[in-house]
């Protein structure tokens, strides 16, 4: 065989072309992964964006004495005997009425049909606002009430003419009476705080349910599981890293602790149904018992990177605290935690980011029970009955309406919106204290 | 008075034993702190810790036999006449509850309750409390039994802890001399808060072992064990007599995790590769946690992607122009979803033990002419092999742990199919409904999830551990 050094053979070639398609593996490998990403991304911000705004209606609403309040009394024994049902026919008449005086054309549809544009829910919220306010009664105030969730679908491309011929809860004919309200501005897409702010609604009411009790139930368990599991965890990681002989005990619970952060958190969930509820009579529902469920799983998260932490500190720090006469406690207490300090606070907040995000255990323990009333305020408010943002967001996938997909995938921005914000915390703690020795 | 309030009294009452006992320690040797056998600091610690942590765990104790024995006494005011057939011992049970808070909001609104039964469901439906039947006397009297006895372990409970913090304050009070080796009693109480924090992992270990177990054993009295273990049909039935096999299950959980390792370790393994022997400092800076974050994701957003995205878009695109099925819940979501949850997992850890292979190696093989593929297949993977095989098997136990995927993506039914676009059932999905159904707790349907939390915890506790060895023998063996 001769040839130049300058053209390569056969061989080299095939070679070098294994080369590429090897590196070339790797590049798209890495693209595939990216991409799952991404398209897990964009797949949740598409359909949850529009939950964040609400379709509404706004016009006047007279809220007359002699149907609100017949006696004339102002007395609230009275005025909370007046149902939604009649602020409901209320909203309707009040509604027509604004058409009437626009000159809209409302077509066939009678004061009812009109007033089914409206959310039940606005009803509600109507009578809350005039119990909690009579000397409203008499006069003639702004509302804003809810569209209902298939008006609300129709503008966010859920409902077609084609599919509203077909729904028994919506029609062509409103579809189209909900166009003209827009034209004439009664009618408008606005940004929507109840979604944050407002407890869940029933079924057939998507257009008004929103993540507050779930908000407030999973900072509930937040709190629960930062107030146990920091302590306990770095109390736990001392006594490993810093005073247990080593031994056949220690041993154990090192291995223990290995083995607890892989058990699956489904597992959690039994041990809490069956410990927490069951053996111990904890309601079922309370964010004390999931936050205790929490508090467990986060246990091993915690204490494996308080040990890193731990671990971190040189042992010249210990021996100059021990050389001017510190006790072992002290030094400890005094100098190693103080410094491994941001090191523990950042595995802290992973390890409560992951705890947010959590949901199967808490299935099992009833958090995914309808929960309409905001729990009080904590400690007692720990035992209530609540919900909890991911149990929620799965609550709402279980739901026939096709509105509490929106809702759903809304949801999920909220909780990877403070997911974001928990990492986030946690890498500036990293790059501002982070030291090397 | 309420938990909050003392709880606050009790950090309060805390400071000032700290300050009164460190103010004892001074005055006792007339402010001279050398003729203490500890900083006074530490003799204030020795009283606010005998005043709080006694009471601390008499709070805890009292909260939680609180509920069981009011509620004993309650249902002991009950008439034999209140537990019928349609409102059984556990209705009766929560109606006496429910009527007991109604009665409690009541009084704090300052409205006596009516006497009537009737007008009492109006007046509390004014309060926002529904009851599921109007009371017999007996239920009311149960349920003024109930409210009565919260009312008064109320005020119990903190005229104990107020005792217990007052004793235990005394006690360390009296014990403050200027030879007292406070220090030495503050760090040995210390030390023991810090063992029995770390015992707390073993505690959880052995609960969830007890509890699983005691179930299981209450399962299969019911159940005949043989039928649960060789039985291929799984089929609850509400009335009775229903075949609850493990082996659809099992057949539906190594499906999934199967089609997860085909999308996880490729994609995984090749990325850790080009990381780790091709890319530049300043782009693995980028990629590794770019495809970290895969990790952070809750499964429950994963699970919302299964159900809406990649679900229907396998359903209108492959399995139904091929026939292969038309159900948007399908083994093959769950899997290729799954499969992207545990891709960080595979590429994370081959990345550290591919780092691992020392440098002598890969130079050894370059220098005698490998190209750098080369090197990697004859050389790195070899020897990285077993970490590999360790990082494989966490991925396949994450995988099979894993719930709200299949929960949402994988579907309902119970089958033993190999098609892959066919809905199945896994051991987490079937956890989750029999527990959360409305079957009777004592019944088989719903305590064979305990049998099956066994089975997996058993599975994946296997496969962590055989994982951990293999991994740190590699470990080992490069140290």
């Amino acid at each position: 065989m001769s040839g130049s050094l300058l053209t390569q053979d056969k061989r080299t070639r095939a070679r070098n072309a294994a080369e590429a398609r090897f590196r070339s593996y790797g590049i798209v490998a890495i693209i595939l992964a990216l991409l799952a990403l991404v398209w897990l991304l964009i797949s949740i911000l598409g359909n949850g964006l529009p939950a964040f705004r609400q379709t509404m209606l706004t016009f006047p609403v007279t809220l007359d004495a002699a149907v609100l309040d017949k006696a004339d009394t102002r007395d609230p024994q009275a005025l909370a005997k007046v149902t939604t049902i009649t602020y409901g026919k209320l909203l309707s008449r009040a509604l027509s009425a604004e058409l009437a005086a626009r000159g809209i054309d409302a077509g066939t549809l009678t004061d009812k049909d009109i007033g089914s544009l409206i959310s039940e829910e606005s009803a509600a919220q109507l009578r809350d606002k005039v119990l909690g306010d009579p000397g409203l009664i008499g006069s003639t105030i702004t509302f804003q009430a809810l569209a209902t969730g298939r008006i609300d679908g129709y503008y966010k491309g859920r409902v077609t003419m084609e599919t509203a011929a077909k729904d028994k809860n919506t029609s062509p004919e409103k579809l189209a009476l909900a166009d003209k309200m827009k034209d004439a501005g009664i009618l408008a897409m606005r940004f929507n705080p109840g979604f944050i702010l407002l407890p869940d609604a029933s079924d057939k009411r998507p257009e008004a349910a929103g993540l507050g009790v779930a908000i407030l139930g999973s900072a509930y368990m937040m709190i629960v599981v930062l107030l146990l599991s920091l302590p306990i965890g770095v109390a736990a990681s001392l006594y490993l890293e810093e005073f247990a002989p080593r031994n056949r005990f220690t041993d154990l619970i090192e291995v223990n602790i290995a083995n607890l952060a892989a058990v699956p958190s489904i597992v959690y969930g039994i041990l809490g149904l069956s410990f927490f509820i069951n053996f111990a009579g904890l309601p079922r529902s309370a964010p004390v018992v999931g936050g205790l469920v929490l508090v467990l799983m986060t246990l091993p998260r915690i204490i494996i990177p308080t040990r890193a932490a731990l671990n971190a500190v040189p042992p010249s720090i210990r021996d100059a605290a021990l050389g001017v006469g510190a006790s072992r406690l002290q030094t400890v207490f005094h100098h190693v935690l103080p410094l491994a300090m941001p090191g523990i606070l950042t595995g802290t907040i992973i390890g409560l980011a992951q705890a947010l995000g959590e949901t199967a255990p808490l299935l099992l323990i009833g958090m995914v029970a309808f929960v309409k009333d905001f729990p009080s305020a904590p400690p007692e408010g720990l035992f209530d009955p609540a919900s909890a943002l991911p149990v929620q967001i799965y609550n709402w996938t279980t739901r026939g309406d096709p509105g509490f997909v929106e809702r759903a995938s809304g949801a999920i921005i909220v909780l990877l919106v403070f997911l974001i914000i928990m990492n986030a915390a946690a890498i500036a703690l990293r790059r501002r204290f982070e030291r090397r020795w | 008075m309420s938990l909050g309030l003392l709880l606050l009294l009790l950090a309060v009452l805390t400071v000032l034993a700290h300050v009164a006992g460190r103010r004892r320690a001074m005055r006792l040797v007339g402010g001279d702190l050398r003729k203490l056998h500890s900083l006074p600091d530490f003799y204030g610690r020795t009283t606010a810790l005998a005043a709080a942590v006694p009471a601390l765990i008499l709070i805890l104790v009292w909260l939680i036999a609180q509920a069981p024995l009011l509620e004993g006494r309650a249902m002991g005011r009950l008439q034999p006449t209140d537990i019928t057939a349609e409102r059984p011992l556990e209705a009766v049970r929560a109606d006496v509850i429910r009527l007991a808070d109604g009665l409690a909001r009541l009084a704090s609104a300052g409205e006596t309750p009516a006497a009537d039964p009737a007008a009492l469901v109006e007046q509390l439906k004014a309060h926002g409390l529904v009851l599921q039947a109007e009371p017999t006397p007996g239920v009311l009297a149960a349920a003024e039994s109930y409210r009565a006895g919260v009312v008064l372990s109320k005020v119990w409970l903190s005229l104990a802890t107020i005792a217990v913090m007052a004793l235990g304050f005394l006690l360390a009070w009296w014990r403050i001399s200027p030879d007292f080796r406070a220090r030495n009693a503050t760090e040995g109480f210390t030390l023991a808060l810090l063992v029995g924090a770390s015992l707390i992992a073993v505690l959880t270990t052995v609960g969830i072992i007890l509890s699983l177990l005691s179930e299981t054993i209450h399962f299969f009295r019911l159940y005949p064990a043989a039928k649960f273990f060789l039985s291929t049909t799984w089929n609850p039935q509400f009335a009775g007599g229903s075949s609850l096999g493990l082996w659809p299950l099992v057949w539906g959980t190594a499906y999934v995790t199967v089609i997860a390792l085909l999308v996880a370790v490729p994609i995984g393994l090749f990325s850790a590769i080009y990381l780790s022997e091709y890319a530049g400092p300043r782009l693995r800076g980028v990629i590794k946690p770019a495809i970290e974050m895969l990790a952070g994701i809750p499964t429950i957003v994963y699970g919302l992607f299964a159900l809406i995205t990649v679900g229907p878009l396998l359903r209108d695109w492959i399995a139904q122009p091929t026939g292969l099925g038309n159900s948007s819940t399908s083994v093959a979501t769950a899997g290729i979803v799954m499969g992207i949850m545990v891709i960080p997992f595979v590429s994370s850890l081959s990345d550290d033990i591919i780092n691992a292979v020392p440098q002598s190696l890969r130079d050894g093989s370059l220098g005698l002419g490998a190209t750098p593929s080369e090197t990697v297949r004859q050389v790195v993977l070899p020897a990285a092999l077993p970490g590999i095989v360790g990082a494989i098997l966490l991925a396949a136990s994450r995988a099979i742990g894993e719930t709200m995927i299949v929960v949402m993506g994988a579907g309902a039914s119970a089958k033993l199919s190999l098609n892959p676009f066919e809905a199945m059932t896994t051991v987490t999905v079937k956890i989750v409904s029999q527990l959360t159904g409305d079957s009777e707790f004592g019944s088989p349907e719903t305590l064979v999830a305990f049998a099956l939390g066994l089975t997996l915890f058993t599975f994946t506790l296997v496969l962590n551990i055989l994982a951990q060895i293999i991994v740190r023998r590699y470990r080992e063996q490069y140290e």
